[in-house]
């Protein structure tokens, strides 16, 4: 039941700074993932917004309240850390109710607010015991139980399912995005995994660096990214980038469409071509937009994975159905894609559009 | 368990026979000075020293607990248990709130308040006595428990301790009290204390036999006898010159003075190792 406002926020360690101004609206009970790489500065960002780290520059708003100088517990924020952070001497039921009891609630709202949010975490029957004596998939649970007790206007979680097994982490993500869709409550989720983004997000924003690459809808943001580094994040196995010189060093002509985008001379943007593997398909040599030669096929039970080797010692991935035909290691194979589905990038990395093309020769 | 190697027949009997003679050889002297608390005088001072029991086990510690020889020893024991457990608790304070200080807080001159603390650990008692007792003379706490206690409270060796042990606890623990809502001092109690309690345990059985021990300082800055602690106390039960010395109540004093450290320590092992087993994260 809030909105959170960052406005080109930023974060320096002394003279290093490690976030570069971000600037994003969040709305009232959205669910926000922060991506990206290990050291990107996700979890600086999320600190930032819950009080735990100073703000160097910019601002946060919560609710359209400036809450740079506010202590955490004053911003009416609740976090769910990696490592659960759970207080070892205290039983589940203390845990949960900590907050509580600082904030001098009522012995009596205490009790119904914890056996509440016990019971929508099915923890009921842990409460009197103590954080070791459950199992790893409890704590998270009752860790997000001392987070929904207090009713916070916001959730931050910093990767809360990354010391989970692979099958109760996919288990644990469904819970999660029930409970903040029956809570409705506006949440922060920083992950460094992309299917995780991807499932949990209403919107998601891609860092890199420091910066925010892209913010937008989870298929936005995977079918149109705005540059190669989020093109070769998000997507599992990732897009596939070929220079567009090995198209001109083979003499092969590329579609007519990706040739009007890049313009006459190519030379100084020097683009590359982003292609998804789902987009890209074996065919025929009369078809074949250009060749590679097979490496090694990963067939993955629903669909196959297929490695071209490219004239340049790249790898190409191609992702068919199961079924479909596959030729043997170390042949030649044609390769097609529609050419509306592939994106071009400048030398800077940033996604190239028509326009953008346009006005570069329009200054040539 | 069904790790440990398992000795069976000869190997078995052999290590159980070395046990019992280290045994032997460690409580021998000690069961020496029991049989010597338990006889008549005359026992001891003729050859050969008895080596059981006798009958005079309630005469001579009643003797010595009411009347002792300078003063009784249940007032030297009361003395001994204030000035130790002073000690202990005081140590404990003091070390447990400048650790917490020093890790959870960043003020000016932190490293350099760190290392002076650190740099005390090089500087015992014995070395600083003498401007010591001039402070504390100065003070008037001769013969108090004041002066017993205050000048041995501070403690690198303890600080340094529950530095290390702060430095364990995960930074996110702290971070998760303060969305809560607690105030530092309300950490320190809530969090920080309870999940100290085992290196608390630890500490206090080192801590009290270490003021229990104590000797030269009570002996400098008690001159009244009714301020004697006990183990100065059984050294000024030695006579001088060429009075007899009543050792039947001197041993029985010494077994007297050995039992409260026993106590904590079998007491305190049960909690220790409790908590040992209890706080593993
Ligand atoms: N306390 C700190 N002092 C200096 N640099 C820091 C500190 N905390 C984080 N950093 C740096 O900030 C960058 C972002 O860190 P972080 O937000 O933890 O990344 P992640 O995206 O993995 O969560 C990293 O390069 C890290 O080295
Ligand atoms: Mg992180």
């Amino acid at each position: 039941m809030s909105t959170i406002n960052l406005i080109s926020v930023r974060k320096s360690y002394g003279h290093a700074e490690v976030i570069h101004g971000i600037d994003m609206d969040v709305t009232d009970g959205e669910f926000i993932v922060i991506v990206g790489p290990s050291g990107c500065g996700k979890s600086t960002l999320l600190r930032m917004v819950a009080g735990l780290e100073t703000i160097t520059d910019g601002e946060i708003k919560i609710d359209g309240k400036r809450v740079n100088d506010l202590e955490p517990m004053d911003r009416n924020i609740a976090m769910v850390f990696q490592n659960y952070a759970l207080y070892p001497h205290m039983s589940v039921f203390d845990n949960m109710a900590y907050g509580l009891k600082i904030a001098g609630t009522p012995k009596q709202e205490i009790g119904e607010r914890v056996t509440t949010a016990a019971k929508m975490l099915q923890l009921q029957e842990y409460l009197s015991r103590k954080p070791r004596e459950l199992s790893g998939g409890q704590r998270q649970r009752v860790a997000m139980g001392r987070a929904i007790v207090r009713k916070p206007a916001v959730f931050l979680f910093d990767e809360p399912l990354s010391n989970l097994d692979a099958k109760l982490r996919v288990q644990m993500r469904l819970e999660i995005k029930a409970l903040q869709r029956e809570l409705g409550v506006t949440s922060l989720y920083v992950t460094h995994d992309q299917v995780e983004a991807m499932t949990l997000a209403d919107r998601m924003i891609v860092m890199n660096a420091g910066t925010a690459d892209q913010i937008g809808a989870p298929l936005e943001v995977y079918n149109d990214p705005q540059s190669e580094f989020v093109g070769g994040f998000i997507g599992s196995p990732p897009m596939n980038f070929i220079p567009l010189a090995l198209f001109e060093e083979n003499q092969i002509t590329l579609p007519k469409s990706l040739r009007e985008q890049i313009g006459e001379d190519a030379s100084n943007i020097k683009p590359t071509l982003g292609i998804r593997p789902e987009h890209l398909e074996l065919c025929s040599e009369r078809q074949g937009i250009f060749k590679g030669q097979l490496r090694y096929c990963e067939p993955l039970g629903a669909e196959t994975l297929i490695h071209l080797g490219l004239s340049n010692g790249a790898l190409l991935t191609i992702r068919q159905k199961a079924g479909a035909y596959t030729p043997e290691t170390g042949a030649d194979c044609f390769v097609f894609f529609d050419p509306d589905k592939a994106c071009l990038f400048g030398a800077d990395g940033k996604r190239l559009r028509a326009h953008d093309t346009m006005h570069y020769e329009e200054v040539q | 368990m069904s790790g440990m190697v398992e000795r069976r027949g000869a190997g078995m009997w052999l290590s159980h026979i070395g046990m019992l003679i280290g045994i032997a050889i460690v409580c021998f002297p000690i069961y020496l000075a029991f049989v010597a608390s338990t006889v008549e005088q005359q026992a001891i001072v003729r050859p050969p020293m008895p080596l059981l029991p006798g009958r005079h086990f309630i005469a001579n510690y009643h003797e010595a607990l009411v009347a002792g020889i300078n003063a009784p020893v249940w007032r030297m024991l009361a003395n001994s248990m204030v000035m130790a457990l002073g000690i202990a608790f005081g140590k404990i304070a003091i070390s447990i709130l400048s650790a917490f200080a020093i890790v959870y807080f960043r003020f000016p001159l932190r490293q350099t308040f760190f290392w002076l603390i650190f740099l005390t650990l090089m500087l015992p008692v014995e070395v600083r006595i003498v401007p010591t007792y001039e402070v504390v003379a100065n003070f008037g706490m001769l013969n108090s428990y004041s002066g017993l206690v205050l000048p041995l409270i501070a403690s690198a060796t303890a600080t340094f301790l529950f530095r290390q042990f702060f430095m364990t606890v995960p930074d996110e623990l702290a971070e998760a009290a303060r969305v809560d809502g607690a105030r530092p001092m309300r950490f320190f109690f809530d969090i920080l204390l309870p999940m100290s309690r085992t290196n608390i345990a630890a500490l206090f059985v080192i801590l009290f036999i270490y003021g229990w021990n104590q000797y030269l300082w009570p002996l400098l800055v008690t001159t009244d006898p009714q301020m004697n602690t006990i183990v100065m106390g059984i050294k000024q039960m030695f006579p001088s010159g060429d009075d007899v010395a009543n050792w039947p109540v001197i041993m029985a004093t010494a077994i007297l003075a050995m039992l409260p450290p026993v106590a904590v320590v079998v007491g305190m092992q049960r909690l220790f190792i409790k908590g040992l087993v209890e706080t593993e994260k």
